[in-house]
């Protein structure tokens, strides 16, 4: 399988931290593809850096062979690299299907002038979004919830939700910050079910995790880092006999990693 | 509301404004009133800026610097090169607009109390700057501003000279109205658009909007630029009204009623400002007659407001219509 996404040689500096030092490693069209690490190993500047909300030091991240870092979140986004956030970050005063038509900006044909005076591609380009939003909700099982406002909706769903307003840009590449994060064991099966479906539909998914037994299980490869270097990269069966990976993690409990 | 209730409340507010209102002033023989509603008015146009950069989740305190501006252009283009006081009033306009995105595009950065902050003092600058440029005539002020002439397109004339009019107070009024119109038409096309849907966006999460593809410079840059061309127009109208413009005209107390009117009609309303403007400007006048307790009431009273509808005025009639 071709390589969609490219990070070569990504280094970034804050002062005299190295966050992420000399990171390469590709990832595959139609392939999950897992970047753990303990705590402060640099997986959430490392996330950030390939959605071009940080900018490397040195280094670059490539997508189908075009350069996106320097660029600015959302002409990375207009290239197809869309990130969701950890914890809750939603339009929390709108509705959930707002949330999501919104979310269609990339897709729209009119300009803002063509908006502001109603012209017939902006009211074909609302009609289209109005459609595929409710298509993604029902993908995601948020079609009951269309009409709630977005605060108001328990954790699980707010995930989601997260997922649902990047699906609505059309990525080639969603990146999911830590999906995992705070959900119960029913809710993370779940979850691990929906990023599968996914992928089955042609996405390409790149995502940090904590959750180790669900990185396990979801992974097509996984990227261990360690004080912003990476230790290992590798089937979740070779991660989990890699003598660096288990020295990396030794402290905490072995069924952390899956053992 | 329905499609046809609302085209009937807009019909009914324009027949408000521009037949009742001279219908009635005309009855009572209280012509100074026109000069207090087309104040409301060209506040109001302000204020609808100020709450532009509100619906972008910018606090913004410095329309008055706008305005001031605004007056000047107008003033200046008038008197030192003889433009027709109709050229002047998009001229300040868009020369706001323009200073504005200059402006904007570094300050809109900031966010919550900071921005606030730099437009605060944005204000006190033009102020000063007001008083210092050669071209504006020092703390003398701009004087004796000729009145509006007549603005004709190919021989005919569509406004007469108000200097001709034995009423140039209902001229005024009634152009100060209809700006007012146009203004908030524009506001509620923009907020009723995808538009609007976006500006909300880039209120509630800035960094997931530009995650979705959001441009959000562009975006805060295109709303503030929108507002502050309200106020520019607003400030010209002012200078024309009062045949002068002063470094004084507009100051730090304004920019911050402008803001205050916004508050108090509702933030989450497009016609908030509008309410809020001519409540403020009717209540502070009302509060004369108490003497030397006006500011005290005054204050009171808007705390009190704030306390017990911190979504504005407006939001009492949105419950209401909710419950019903």
């Amino acid at each position: 399988m071709a390589d969609l996404l490219e990070v070569s040689a990504l280094t970034k500096r804050f002062g005299g931290l190295v966050a992420v030092n000399n990171v390469s490693f590709s990832v595959r069209e139609k392939e999950i593809l897992s970047v753990i690490g303990p705590n402060g190993a640099g997986k959430s500047t490392l996330f950030k850096l390939i959605s071009s909300f940080l900018r490397p030091t040195s280094g670059q991240v490539r997508l189908k062979g075009e350069r996106i870092s320097d660029l600015a979140p959302h002409i990375a986004a207009r290239k197809g690299v869309v990130r969701t956030f950890q914890e809750t970050t939603i339009f929390k005063n709108m509705s959930v299907r707002e949330n999501v038509i919104i979310a269609h900006h990339l897709r729209s044909t009119a300009s803002l002038i063509g908006f502001f005076l109603g012209t017939g591609t902006a009211k074909a380009d609302e009609a289209a979004f109005g459609a595929s939003a409710d298509d993604i909700l029902e993908l995601l099982g948020l079609s009951s919830l269309a009409g709630e406002i977005a605060r108001n909706l328990p954790h699980g769903h707010l995930r989601a939700l997260g997922i649902a307003i990047g699906l609505a840009t059309n990525p080639s590449i969603l990146l999911l910050d830590e999906p995992f994060a705070g959900m119960n064991h029913d809710e993370t099966m779940r979850m691990v079910a929906m990023v599968k479906r996914l992928r089955e539909l042609g996405l390409t998914i790149l995502l940090v995790e904590h959750d180790m037994p669900a990185v396990m299980k979801i992974s097509d490869r996984i990227v261990v880092l360690n004080f912003g270097e990476k230790i290992a990269e590798g089937t979740p069966a070779q991660i989990q006999n890699n003598d660096k990976v288990i020295e990396a993690y030794l402290g905490s409990e072995d069924e952390a990693i899956g053992l | 509301m329905t499609h046809n209730m609302k085209i009937a409340s807009v019909a009914a507010f324009l027949a408000i404004v521009f037949i009742a209102v001279p219908v009635l002033i005309s009855a009572s023989g209280r012509t100074d009133l026109y000069y207090t509603l087309t104040s409301v008015a060209l506040l109001s146009i302000a204020s609808a800026g100020v709450w532009l950069t509100f619906y972008i989740g910018r606090i913004n305190i410095g329309q008055g610097a706008y305005a001031l501006m605004g007056g000047y252009v107008s003033a200046i283009l008038v008197v030192t090169y003889g433009w027709s006081f109709w050229l002047t009033l998009p001229a300040a306009g868009l020369f706001c607009a323009a200073a504005s995105v200059a402006i904007g595009l570094p300050i809109l950065r900031l966010r919550g109390v900071y921005f606030a902050m730099v437009t605060l003092v944005l204000t006190e600058v033009a102020r000063l700057l007001a008083l210092a440029l050669p071209v504006t005539n020092g703390a003398k002020g701009m004087v004796s501003i000729p009145l509006p002439g007549a603005l004709s397109v190919f021989g005919l004339i569509i406004i007469p000279d108000f200097a001709t009019l034995h009423n140039s107070r209902l001229a005024f009024y009634l152009l100060a109205a209809a700006l007012m119109v146009a203004c908030f038409a524009v506001v509620y096309r923009l907020v009723h658009s995808r538009i609007g849907k976006l500006c909300q966006s880039l209120q509630q999460n800035e960094e997931l909007a530009s995650s979705i593809g959001v441009n959000i410079a562009y975006l805060r840059v295109i709303a503030y630029a929108v507002s502050s061309f309200f106020g520019g127009v607003a400030g010209a109208i002012f200078a024309a009204i009062s045949q002068s413009i002063y470094p004084s005209s507009f100051t730090v107390t304004d920019s911050v009623n402008f803001m205050l009117n916004c508050f108090l009609g509702g933030l989450g309303y497009v016609f908030g400002p509008m309410l809020g403007t001519l409540v403020l400007y009717f209540g502070w006048d009302l509060l004369f007659q108490t003497g030397q307790f006006q500011l005290l009431i005054y204050s009171t009273l808007m705390i009190v407001l704030m306390l017990f509808l911190p979504n504005g005025l407006l939001s009492l009639a949105a419950t209401t219509r909710k419950k019903g």
